[in-house]
């Protein structure tokens, strides 16, 4: 038998794009044992049997890996517990009576499609431009056959980490990518495979991060946010390696 | 299909590129190059208020001591170069690196206000029609487009009050630094005036001291612990040495009723120059 608590739900509905957006508020019975999506979920069965429209939010494997969840809950990307994704949080995190927030994920490079859905796709425009790895490396190499030092593929792994959710973007207050671009940029800065084209990618990401997002001024914001823990220092390295790359690219291109 | 797709999940961009620059201006073209020049003229400006702030400290030896201080800075590069000459290369160095700090700061803050459809003019911050919970921004990191200004208007007031002499009229008389602070500074609006914008520039040096690491990518995980202490240490000694000028002029220890020399731009710096001799 588990408890029951009785919030109040106050919820960020738009129609589109272009159309203004404005607070609804819902009260709510809900187990604290249900998930925050699963709260959501039934008070969307509730507005259907209503003949009201369901709120419009993203969510896909509910197991905090895939990135598609995440909203403002209460002023915090993806609510307040730590390193935690909004499908991962539970609503015992929540306190009879308490009101909640919810609103999108916000930045002019993540323009609203409904409700509490945005559109991520400039940081899959980040992706792009770092292009792939076009060495012709012939058929698959044996296992083990280059050599990765053990520290290496281990902060390598902590940059991959990132699920590319977009809470970063969401908690800037400058709406900057940088961690997300330095997650991208340095898990394979940091092995020997993502040498070849290190600097080209770089300043590419870099380049095309900058006509979405804002400019970081090191709040710290991003890493507090972030479902994954990813480190403020990938952002350290990624604004050092910029740099590096320009003066690199130079050289490599001809340009004396 | 795969067209369809990829039509449909194209979000424009909120700025496009520019014609790059060359080398190695197109650096500065970008937001993260613009944090570098932002990080070394901030290392320049902060080791500048650290260097000024331990030299006014020769205030507490008397006006001697004072006047020979303001005349050794005159008279650097000894007599090899014309006098004030090194002097005057230093300032242009501090306005060249000021209004390259300045225009960074603010075309970098309109780059994030405009990549947010909430944000502050002034700020250039998002807001969340919800409100928001900072968990790491400090007080400083969040302030750092209101306490800058501040440092920027404060120190036209300055320039103008002790360099240039606006304020005080026929009180100041250019050099003699010690008489020009201690009767500048007597007057309590204009000692507030100085604690309040004192403490505004030590909020900025607090996140600026810690944000240079970031920016130029300075970073060893065996030392990041410290930073922090790092930027409170040198915020703390500035704002302490400081505030001690307006605080003690206020309670009287910086007072000119002991002075052996008269005041004027005549023989009181002849007086003052001799005292200095004779140390």
């Amino acid at each position: 038998m588990s408890d029951t608590i009785s919030v109040t739900v106050k919820v960020w509905r738009q129609n589109g794009p272009d159309s203004p957006g404005g607070f609804e508020t819902h009260p709510q019975q809900i187990s604290i044992d249900a998930s925050f999506l699963e709260m959501l979920d039934l008070l969307n069965e509730q507005l259907n049997d209503r003949g009201e429209e369901p709120i419009v939010f993203e969510s896909d494997c509910r197991e905090g890996i895939c990135g598609t969840c995440g909203v403002m809950i209460n002023g915090r990307a993806h609510g307040p517990q730590k390193a935690t994704a909004t499908c991962q949080l539970h609503m015992r995190e929540f306190a009879d009576g308490d009101e909640i927030v919810i609103e999108p994920f916000r930045a002019a490079g993540f323009p609203v499609i409904r409700d509490l859905a945005v559109d991520r796709s400039p940081l899959d425009h980040i992706i792009e431009s770092g292009g792939y790895i076009s060495v012709g490396s012939g058929a698959a190499p044996d296992a083990n056959l280059t050599p990765v030092p053990k520290d290496a593929a281990e902060q390598a792994f902590d940059a991959a980490a990132c699920i590319g959710c977009g809470a970063c973007v969401a908690a800037c207050p400058n709406s900057a990518a940088q961690l997300f671009t330095s997650a991208k940029v340095g898990h394979m800065a940091l092995l020997p495979q993502g040498q070849p084209e290190r600097w080209s990618r770089t300043e590419a990401m870099v380049d095309v991060m900058e006509t979405y997002f804002g400019s970081c001024t090191n709040h710290g914001e991003c890493h507090e946010a972030c479902p994954k823990e990813i480190s403020l220092d990938f952002i350290a390295y990624l604004n050092r390696d910029y740099v590096r790359a320009k003066v690199k690219n130079r050289a490599l291109s001809g340009q004396r | 299909m795969a067209q369809s797709t990829r039509e449909r999940y194209r979000v424009d961009p909120v700025r496009t590129r520019r014609r790059a620059w060359p080398f190695p201006l197109n650096i500065y073209q970008s937001a993260v190059g613009r944090k570098w020049v932002m990080a070394l003229t901030g290392i320049g400006l902060v080791g500048f208020a650290l260097i000024h702030m331990v030299g006014n400290l020769h205030v507490y030896e008397g006006p001697a001591r004072m006047y020979e201080y303001a005349e050794t800075l005159r008279t650097l590069g000894g007599g090899l170069v014309p006098k004030s000459f090194v002097l005057w290369l230093m300032r242009l160095g501090l306005t060249g690196m000021f209004a390259l700090h300045l225009h960074a700061a603010i075309t970098l803050k309109d780059m994030s206000r405009h990549s947010s459809d909430n944000a502050g003019l002034m700020s250039g911050a998002k807001k969340y029609a919800g409100g928001r919970d900072h968990i790491a921004a400090t007080y400083a990191s969040r302030t750092m487009r209101w306490t800058g200004p501040i440092i920027a208007l404060y120190l036209l007031f300055h320039l103008a009050d002790l360099t240039w002499g606006w304020w005080l009229g026929p009180d100041f008389i250019r050099g003699d630094p010690y008489h020009n602070v201690a009767t500048s500074l007597s007057s309590l609006p204009v000692a507030i005036l100085y604690v309040v914008a004192n403490a505004a520039l030590a909020l900025h040096i607090f996140h600026g001291a810690w944000s240079i690491f970031q920016s130029l990518g300075v970073n060893n995980p065996r030392y990041n612990h410290l930073r922090r202490g790092l930027a409170a240490g040198i915020a703390g000694l500035i704002l302490i040495g400081n505030l001690s000028f307006p605080i003690l002029t206020q309670t009287g220890l910086i007072s000119e009723d002991n002075r052996a020399c008269p005041i004027n731009d005549s023989d009181g710096l002849v007086c003052l120059a001799e005292e200095a001799e004779g140390h």
